[in-house]
């Protein structure tokens, strides 16, 4: 019992200092051992997993650039027995038609204008997405209040001087970015005040935030743009006409407005009560409160389903092909029609390089996001 | 409850005496007179009648759900009361926001869980109120922020996130953020209860400070030790009414209702 006794008690002599992690099996084949097979089922997996990889990807490389035609002036050069051996993707297709999927039937004297907004566009977003480059209000401000008033003149035309372009032979890249660039920056803001108002105390407020979201959620895009395309027209005067892009613009923001609502209302919901009653002890008003507390922690807890929208919208855009505008996709699938260049690959040239451009845009969106996300981490878990 | 009125027997060892001679109503720094409320069918706090005198130290301590927390968060109208009058340095508290954020900047509030602004630096968290309600230039709000950062001894924490400080430091980073606004009462809500207890004392010792220097303060805590060391008075509270409030010595030494003598009973060992 005595020696128990003596075991019980212990007083450390010297603390130990803290040492380095022990380091792992090193090297590529330390790695491989760990991560890839480390059991049977996970070597197995991996096998699976190469085998995939194996199965999807030379193909897709021989048909991409091996195989691919790069040069050429008609359907001719794209043919199998006249080039004389397996052909992949038809390029040329792509090249002639280019200026078409960019900017539909703009009159290409006037490229120039999407050009310089286009440029702008880039000119203003860019160093606004770099956190490093100072004057970000001032970018803002640019960005969100100047450029689309700028943009809209200098695309539709008709003041100082610019000839008057119809919304109507728009087409392309330029009404994809267009409508997806006015749905993300409409839908932010509008969507924001909508879930603030979801959430307001009064009312009168809450019930039309709630009606407005629930209807906007409740209807398909297309019934949408239909209605907006169709319908509207026949309940309107005769001689009030809306543009029909703007129609489709305005049903896209709207609708897009009312899944923001509810990804923010997330945000908005996750924000304990402590964050609003820190601020009210502070004799912060409701506004301010929002701005500078809430919203900013809010918005950052929901970045991935905010982005997520935006992905979700960027390529929703598709659908106002059904309303005989015609996006990139729709250039595209009006250049399938041309006779000149029907061949065997042109529909996969065509939804390859589709597949490409679409990809490029939203896997940008994401990286960015990821970035945000990092970069707004501040460590802290109440 | 006439016995929960004015009953200052020890001012503040640094309060001018010309003070004395002013009218009460200079003096009083909150009145509550009748205050009831109810949560849904629940009578939170029934019949509450409080006399706060300037450069007063109140501790209000009771069993969990006595309406402790509730009844402060009604000075600052966290909370809302149906009945009954609150004056706050003059200002009735009503339906009015414009009243009521008038009364808030003026009333500095410590809460249990600091409730810090995670993604503003320490500074940041000093300086916002300061510079959007006060409209002070953000030079001058700086000044004033590291003035009192340094009061609650954590200077060089100023450039940190609230996430990369402990629990004690948070709640002096609170301390510090309300008096940034350089208010006339601070309120403070368990401020040490979700503290390890290796950091309750660096938070105390910054209200001893605050008290010392004059402030008036109501505290909901159950530290008897501060009760004791710089109380005025001492306010037992049970059921959502004011069941007995003394000087600290005879609260502690002679505790008159039944149901203090219990409370006491089962936390001084």
């Amino acid at each position: 019992m005595t020696d128990e006794a003596v075991n019980l008690a212990f007083a450390r002599t010297q603390m130990i200092d803290a040492m380095a992690p022990p380091r792992a099996a090193a090297g590529a084949i330390g790695w491989l051992r760990k991560n890839l097979l480390n059991s049977w089922t996970n070597a197995l997996l991996t096998l699976l997993g190469l085998y995939l990889v194996w199965l999807i990807v030379p193909p897709l490389i021989k048909f991409l650039f091996i195989d691919a035609v790069w040069d050429g002036a008609s359907r001719e050069d794209c043919l199998a027995e006249k080039v004389g051996r397996e052909v992949g993707a038809c390029w040329p297709f792509i090249q002639k038609k280019f200026y078409q999927l960019v900017y539909g039937f703009y009159p290409s004297d006037l490229y120039w204008r999407p050009n310089l907004t286009f440029a702008l566009g880039a000119a203003l977003l860019i160093p606004l997405l770099i956190p490093k480059i100072p004057y970000k209000a001032l970018n803002a401000v640019l960005f969100f209040g100047v450029f689309p008033v700028v943009a809209f003149f200098l695309l539709v035309g008709g003041v100082f001087g610019l000839e008057h372009v119809e919304t109507r032979i728009w087409g392309g890249l330029l009404v994809t970015l267009v409508v997806a660039v006015t749905g993300i920056v409409a839908s932010l803001p509008l969507g924001i005040m909508l879930a603030l108002g979801r959430r307001s105390q009064l009312p009168v407020i809450r019930f039309f935030s709630v009606i407005f979201i629930e209807f906007w959620r409740g209807v398909p895009l297309i019934t949408v743009l239909f209605f907006a395309t169709y319908m509207l027209p026949l309940f309107m005067p005769a001689n009030w006409s809306i543009d029909s892009l703007l129609r489709a613009l305005v049903g896209v923001a709207l609708f897009s407005a009312a899944y923001m609502a509810e990804v923010v209302r997330g945000g908005l919901q996750a924000i304990p009560r402590g964050q609003y009653e820190g601020a009210m002890a502070l004799g912060i008003g409701y506004w301010k409160m929002m701005g500078l507390i809430i919203l900013p922690q809010a918005l950052k807890l929901v970045i991935p389903g905010i982005v997520n929208t935006f992905i979700g919208l960027f390529k929703d855009t598709t659908l106002v092909m059904i309303v005989a505008i015609f996006d990139f996709l729709g250039q595209l699938r009006a250049a399938f029609a041309d006779p000149n260049w029907s061949t065997p690959s042109t529909l996969f040239t065509g939804f390859a390089f589709a597949g490409i451009v679409y990809f490029v845009f939203c896997f940008g969106m994401s990286r960015y996001s990821l970035f945000v996300e990092r970069r707004l981490d501040t460590g802290y878990r109440r | 409850m006439a016995d929960t009125m004015v009953t200052n027997n020890r001012p503040a060892a640094d309060a001018a005496p010309a003070a004395k001679m002013q009218t009460t109503k200079n003096k009083v720094a909150i009145e509550m007179a009748g205050v009831h409320k109810w949560y849904g069918d629940f009578h939170v706090l029934r019949d509450v009648n409080l006399m706060v005198e300037r450069r007063e130290r109140i501790v209000i301590s009771g069993p969990s759900g006595s309406g402790k927390s509730t009844m402060i968060r009604c000075i600052n109208h966290l909370e809302e009361h149906q009945q009954g009058r609150i004056v706050v340095d003059g200002v009735e508290l009503t339906n009015d926001l414009k009243k009521i954020d008038e009364v808030r900047r003026d009333v500095g509030m410590v809460f249990q869980h600091f409730n810090l602004f995670p993604h503003l630096t320490v500074l940041e968290n000093c300086t916002l109120a300061p510079i959007w309600v006060r409209k002070m230039p953000r030079k001058q709000a700086e000044e004033v922020a590291m003035h009192f950062l340094q009061r609650v001894k954590i200077p060089e924490q100023a450039k940190k996130y609230p996430g990369q400080l402990s629990g004690g430091q948070q709640q002096r980073v609170a301390i510090a953020r309300a008096l940034c606004m350089n208010p006339k009462i601070m309120l403070f809500d368990e401020p040490t209860s979700a503290l390890d207890p290796e950091m309750v004392k660096e938070v105390l010792d910054t209200m001893v400070q605050l008290a010392m220097d004059g402030m008036t303060m109501l505290v909901v805590t159950h530290e008897m030790g501060f009760a004791r060391q710089v109380a005025n008075r001492v306010i037992f509270m049970d059921a959502g009414q004011i069941v007995e409030a003394n000087t600290p010595e005879e609260f502690f030494s002679h505790p008159q209702h039944e149901r203090t003598k219990l409370f006491l009973s089962q936390i001084l060992h």
